[in-house]
């Protein structure tokens, strides 16, 4: 796996050059977003655990909702959105 | 569907140091393809070998080409949410991939599901740009750039040494370490260290005097502040007088941890015993459930020479090489030293359990604050009338700190284990009955089910 390799998403409608072999979650950390989801009463939250308990890092990737960004790794075209 | 099911001779859940130990022990025993290793990240090798788009260790590399060459059969990226013993003997293994139902049939079980980090709860713990400690660090393997980031890194345990060394590694600045610990009982702990080689520190060329990082002991994380995301976290910390004394550290990210949980989930859903919150097992690490064997974290903190030792032992019994495995035996009584120990170094202080204040978040899925629950007798009246726990991380995160604040027990957890789709639940709920009509029961007497 080449550190320097790129993959092309989109998160939040804006195109984003993630690492190869990054999981979804640190991806959108590293697009500038640390929130990935708003709590029930609308407080912004970020992952957590970073490893698929906590369910903070939830998103939605390519249309499947709730996905646990963090186990997932990322994909060229892959559209990502987080919660707003 | 049933003969759709792979069956083996033993599904080993865990894909972490003690997982890939207890499937190549099993395997150079029974041979290739008879042994399943199942894990929920995409690459095996757990959390303390987690690799993201870091190159892999040479001792991670070295464990999972061993399992390789054994003929192990990989099953990544599944997350198991139910299993059951089957009626004729041997156990179902049901889980998701990818969105669709994961099934798998074994006759024996090794449990290597590792540990989960404690977190309390305090003003601000909930704000973005708080993390574990180890959590910080998964994200950081898996691309999250720390570079130029001040990381102030807090809570409990040698975990919290190891990860302001990777960070600083990483290119941040870690402004202090904050341990709630007291120096000396660290420092008595430490010493006992060079009698265990390979152990984290030394692992990682580092002692408590080498860090050069300022640490704080009997300190804990007060509150964290900001605008919408984490500005500034306030430390309490005794000072030389005894008086406790704040002091605000400005900063990017705190990375914060209370020590390490046996993850045991799947082994309670099994009927497994557990005792003082780790899996009760004999001498080779069967449990309470005949079949059932545990290797590492789920049977107490003891890190990853235990977890590799442990895995041996588990898998060669679980093979029925119990000879074999007994020859472990004494190397793995010198770790369980360094268990009890490490232990005793990191107790939790009386303090910790006053952090949260009424209106602190405890529950992050369901948003139930400190002040509702502590109101509610027992974990099942806040369960009931908060909804503390009942949220997708089925009480994950909430469990261990209010096993700590509030001495509440974990319920018994109920499949699923994780959420998934009710087409998955749907496709799993046949799959798990195609696998009890094809297992049925003898018709024998003695056969223990």
């Amino acid at each position: 796996m080449s550190a320097e390799a790129k993959v092309a998403l989109r998160i939040d409608g804006e195109t984003f050059e993630a690492e190869a072999g990054s999981s979804v979650a640190a991806a959108v950390l590293q697009s500038g977003r640390l929130a990935t989801r708003h709590s029930r009463q609308g407080d912004p939250r970020g992952p957590l655990c970073g490893m698929g308990i906590c369910f903070e890092c939830r998103l939605t990737v390519d249309g499947v909702p709730n996905v646990r960004s963090c186990l997932l790794p990322v994909a060229s075209g892959m559209e990502i959105s987080t919660d707003g | 569907m049933a003969d759709s099911v792979s069956a083996y001779q033993i599904a080993v859940v865990g894909g972490g140091p003690a997982g890939l130990a207890a499937a190549a022990a099993a395997a150079e025993k029974l041979g290739a393809g008879r042994v399943a290793l199942v894990d929920d990240n995409a690459a095996p090798g757990g959390q303390i070998w987690r690799r993201g788009r870091l190159e892999p260790l040479p001792e991670a590399r070295r464990a999972e080409a061993a399992a390789r060459a054994a003929g192990v059969v990989f099953e990544p990226g599944v997350t198991v949410v139910d299993a059951r013993a089957l009626p004729g003997g041997g156990f179902a293994l049901l889980g998701e991939r990818a969105g669709a139902a994961f099934a798998l049939r074994a006759e024996r079980l090794v449990l290597a599901t590792g540990a989960v980090e404690r977190f309390l709860p305090f003003p601000g713990w909930t704000l973005p740009g708080v993390y574990g400690a180890g959590g910080l660090q998964a994200l950081y393997k898996s691309g999250f750039g720390l570079e130029g980031k001040r990381i102030l890194v807090a809570g409990s345990g040698p975990l919290l040494l190891a990860v302001a060394q990777a960070f600083r590694k990483a290119g941040a600045k870690v402004p202090a370490i904050v341990e709630q610990a007291p120096r000396r009982a660290v420092l008595r702990f430490a010493a006992r260290l060079p009698r265990h080689p390979r152990k984290l520190f030394q692992a990682l060329g580092l002692g408590l005097s080498l860090l050069p990082v300022r640490q704080l002991y009997n300190a804990f994380p007060l509150r964290v502040e900001g605008d919408g995301k984490l500005q500034r976290v306030v430390v309490a910390r005794y000072g030389r007088s005894g008086k406790l004394r704040a002091e605000t550290f400005t900063c990017d990210y705190l990375a914060c941890g209370f020590g390490l949980l046996p993850s045991l989930p799947l082994a309670r859903l099994l009927g497994c015993a557990v005792e003082n919150g780790r899996l009760a097992a004999g001498e080779l690490l069967e449990t309470s459930v005949a079949g059932i064997f545990a290797a590492g974290e789920s049977l107490g903190i003891g890190g990853l020479s235990r977890a590799e030792i442990d895995g041996r032992i588990a898998g060669l019994a679980a093979a029925g090489a119990a000879e074999q495995a007994r020859r472990l035996l004494p190397r793995r009584r010198a770790e369980e030293k360094f268990a009890t120990a490490l232990a005793q170094a990191y107790e939790l202080r009386e303090e910790l359990r006053d952090l949260a204040l009424d209106n602190t978040v405890v529950c992050r899925c369901e948003d139930v604050t400190w002040g509702e629950i502590r109101r509610c007798p027992a974990g099942r009246d806040a369960k009931l009338k908060t909804r503390a726990g009942m949220g997708p991380c089925q009480g994950r995160v909430c469990g261990g700190a209010l096993e700590f604040l509030a001495g509440y027990q974990p319920d018994l957890p109920r499949q699923p284990l994780y959420p998934i789709s009710c087409g998955v639940f749907a496709d799993l709920s046949r799959l798990a009955a195609d696998l009890r009509e094809s297992s049925p029961e003898p018709t024998h007497p003695g056969r223990k089910t």
